[in-house]
């Protein structure tokens, strides 16, 4: 064994080292971060002591020790504010990927196992609701059922449920042919139990890791929604709602809308970190670019593409 | 063309069902047509009737579907509730300001996303793919919104250097398009950069190179080539979510186009306008995506023979 190969060993077990440290330490600030989550959804009145409604007597103080964020015109504390206005995002956002989740891979499973005359009647429809941008489609629910947290939770469900039941239909097709559901058909499995003992278990990865890495993009169409007005209702503490309220009295109180929306960007970040980590954590062999969630969706399926031809 | 044909036919029952969709709103959305558009002047149960009856509300669905299409067809979109004037005259005169946006944040993502995608992907771990790095991660992060607001605080309001508000100007094009456009150009960096390193590890590359290609060469004629496709197809994909960010940007910054103008008319109810948009930003984004499959198609023959395959 040479000097050389011998080296190559040794830096190859050091990364492989380096790497599970940062995975532990990954592991360690995602737990954290899911605790803290929870508990701000349980109970924001655990990070502040401050009701988000009272109106204090100084309005408009700058960021100091007493307001860390500082007070809007009615002299109530951003900081406070923002914190329980994590809630309606959570809620929003992680309500609306769970709504997608299910009823895209209900729909998905059907478009896949279904008679021929249903499952193209339903995946057309998938297709037209795919032709639609998310906001849009959001857009449109909003305008029919009105205003308020339950309403983006639904607006964001159906919005993103297409692209899910895009993938969940096109790996049903592809599960169906594969031996063992065969075997389970010949050996007289009904359509359900078939989908629910063998085709099911195996969606449940990459179904997992689409939903996870939605999130990111569902807090910003939840932000965006309740940005234009369509969300909680002023004066319920909100971040997208107090970013737009923060707007007006830019160039005279500029802590008034940077905290919220520098809160939206840390949960952005956060939900997409999460989102890699669950995805590594769940399937460490699996090739991680593969199922992330299509945030860029079109009528085009598939790109036939250079990787898969050769794989 | 067989190829243009055949995706050309695919896409009219999309059209139709964008259309089916616009026109089931006015039956979702809850109140009576005729009591929005009366609405203030004091109108008896007989002027609401006779106006329903007048607006076909009282046909059976599907007739007024097949009436709501022809209208479509001859360009006729309703009346708005708010102006009385025609939706079709309210829509025409806000496309060029919403066309103005979308169309120089496209250019924003692309001349920042595609020079930067390439120069990292051509030296991974370098000094120039770590800035690329920061600029994405500062796209996908930060809300386009947010990012609006933090350039108005510090160019327009800090430096003075462009108009928050649009006053019709150049000028004040340029902070609404960087906006829109940044969270595109880091998506576009990110495909590019991945794409360009892949390619380079491809066989045709090491083919190239054997028979004496450049590296200019190499570079222009196949790496960039080959990664130029999902990234065309990406750019027609995003248009549609361009479309709407450009509602939020254009209520912002007080922009008059499509967006802004949808956005307000959901608030306030006028769903003519309501259904107007959502046919002409259906229709706009199915077409985009037309012509992007032709581009794509022109560029990638196998493209062509996927579609036919299937």
């Amino acid at each position: 064994m040479t000097t050389a190969s011998v080296n190559r060993i040794l830096t190859a077990t050091r990364r492989r080292r380096s790497a599970r440290r940062t995975s532990t330490v990954m592991s360690t600030a995602m737990v954290l971060i899911l605790v803290v989550s929870a508990a701000i959804l349980i109970d924001p009145g655990l990070f502040t002591h401050t009701n988000p409604l009272f109106n204090g007597t100084d309005s408009l103080a700058a960021p100091s020790a007493s307001h860390l964020f500082g007070t809007d015109q009615l002299g109530r504390d951003v900081f406070s504010r923002v914190i329980y206005g994590t809630r309606p995002v959570l809620i929003a956002s992680l309500g609306g990927v769970l709504l997608a989740t299910v009823a895209g891979v209900a729909i998905g499973i059907v478009g896949g196992v279904a008679p021929r005359t249903i499952s193209v009647v339903v995946m057309r429809v998938v297709d037209v609701l795919l032709a639609l941008p998310v906001l849009l489609i959001a857009l449109i629910l909003i305008a029919t059922i009105g205003a308020g947290t339950n309403s983006i939770i639904l607006a964001l469900g159906v919005a993103y449920t297409p692209g899910f039941a895009r993938v969940v239909e096109a790996s049903v097709r592809k599960l169906r042919s594969i031996e063992y559901v065969q075997a389970a058909k010949v050996f007289g499995s009904s359509g359900l139990r078939t989908a629910f003992r063998h085709l099911l278990p195996n969606l449940v990865t990459e179904v997992v890791v689409m939903a996870s890495s939605a999130v990111g993009w569902a807090v910003l169409t939840a932000t965006t929604l309740s940005f234009l007005g369509l969300g909680v209702q002023l004066p319920n503490p909100d971040w997208g709602s107090d970013l737009a309220a923060g707007a007006t009295s830019l160039s005279t109180a500029w802590w008034l809308s940077t905290f919220p929306g520098l809160a939206i960007t840390v949960t952005i970040l956060i939900a997409n970190f999460a989102g890699d980590w669950f995805m590594r954590l769940i399937d460490p062999v699996g090739r991680p670019t593969r199922t992330k969630f299509r945030a860029f969706r079109g009528l085009r399926t598939e790109q036939p593409s250079a990787q898969e031809e050769k794989a | 063309m067989a190829f243009i044909l055949r995706r050309l036919l695919a896409s009219i029952p999309v059209v139709l069902g964008v259309t089916i969709i616009a026109f089931l709103l006015i039956h979702m959305v809850p109140g009576n047509p005729a009591q929005a558009m009366l609405f203030g002047s004091n109108a008896s149960t007989a002027q609401i009737a006779a106006l329903n009856k007048q607006l076909g509300l009282t046909l059976p669905l599907w007739e007024q579907y097949w009436n709501f299409l022809v209208q479509l067809l001859h360009g006729d979109l309703g009346i708005s509730y708010v102006t009385h004037n025609t939706v079709a005259h309210e829509l025409l005169s806000r496309i060029p300001s919403t066309l103005a946006l979308t169309g120089t944040a496209m250019l924003v993502a692309i001349i920042v996303g595609v020079p930067l995608g390439l120069v990292a992907g051509i030296r991974p771990n370098s000094v120039l793919d770590n800035i690329a790095r920061v600029v994405s991660f500062i796209g996908v992060a930060v809300p386009y919104f947010f990012l609006a607001l933090l350039l108005i605080l510090v160019v327009a309001l800090q430096f003075n250097l462009v108009p928050a508000i649009d006053d019709g100007s150049v000028s004040a094009l340029i902070l609404p398009a960087i906006s829109l456009g940044w969270g595109y150009a880091a998506i576009l960096t990110r495909l590019i950069r991945g794409r360009v390193i892949e390619e380079y590890r491809s066989d045709y590359v090491k083919s190239a190179r054997a028979r004496g290609c450049s590296e200019t060469r190499v570079l222009l004629g196949h790496v960039f080539r080959n990664s130029s496709i999902p990234a065309i197809t990406m750019i027609g994909l995003q248009f549609g979510n361009i479309l709407t960010g450009a509602a939020v940007t254009e209520v912002i910054f007080g922009r008059p186009g499509v967006g802004s103008f949808l956005a307000a008319s959901i608030t306030s109810k006028n769903i003519p306008v309501v259904q107007g948009a959502i046919v002409l930003i259906g229709i706009s984004y199915i077409v985009i995506n037309l012509l992007v499959d032709v581009v794509v198609g022109v560029v990638d023959p196998r493209t062509r023979l996927a579609t036919a395959a299937a």
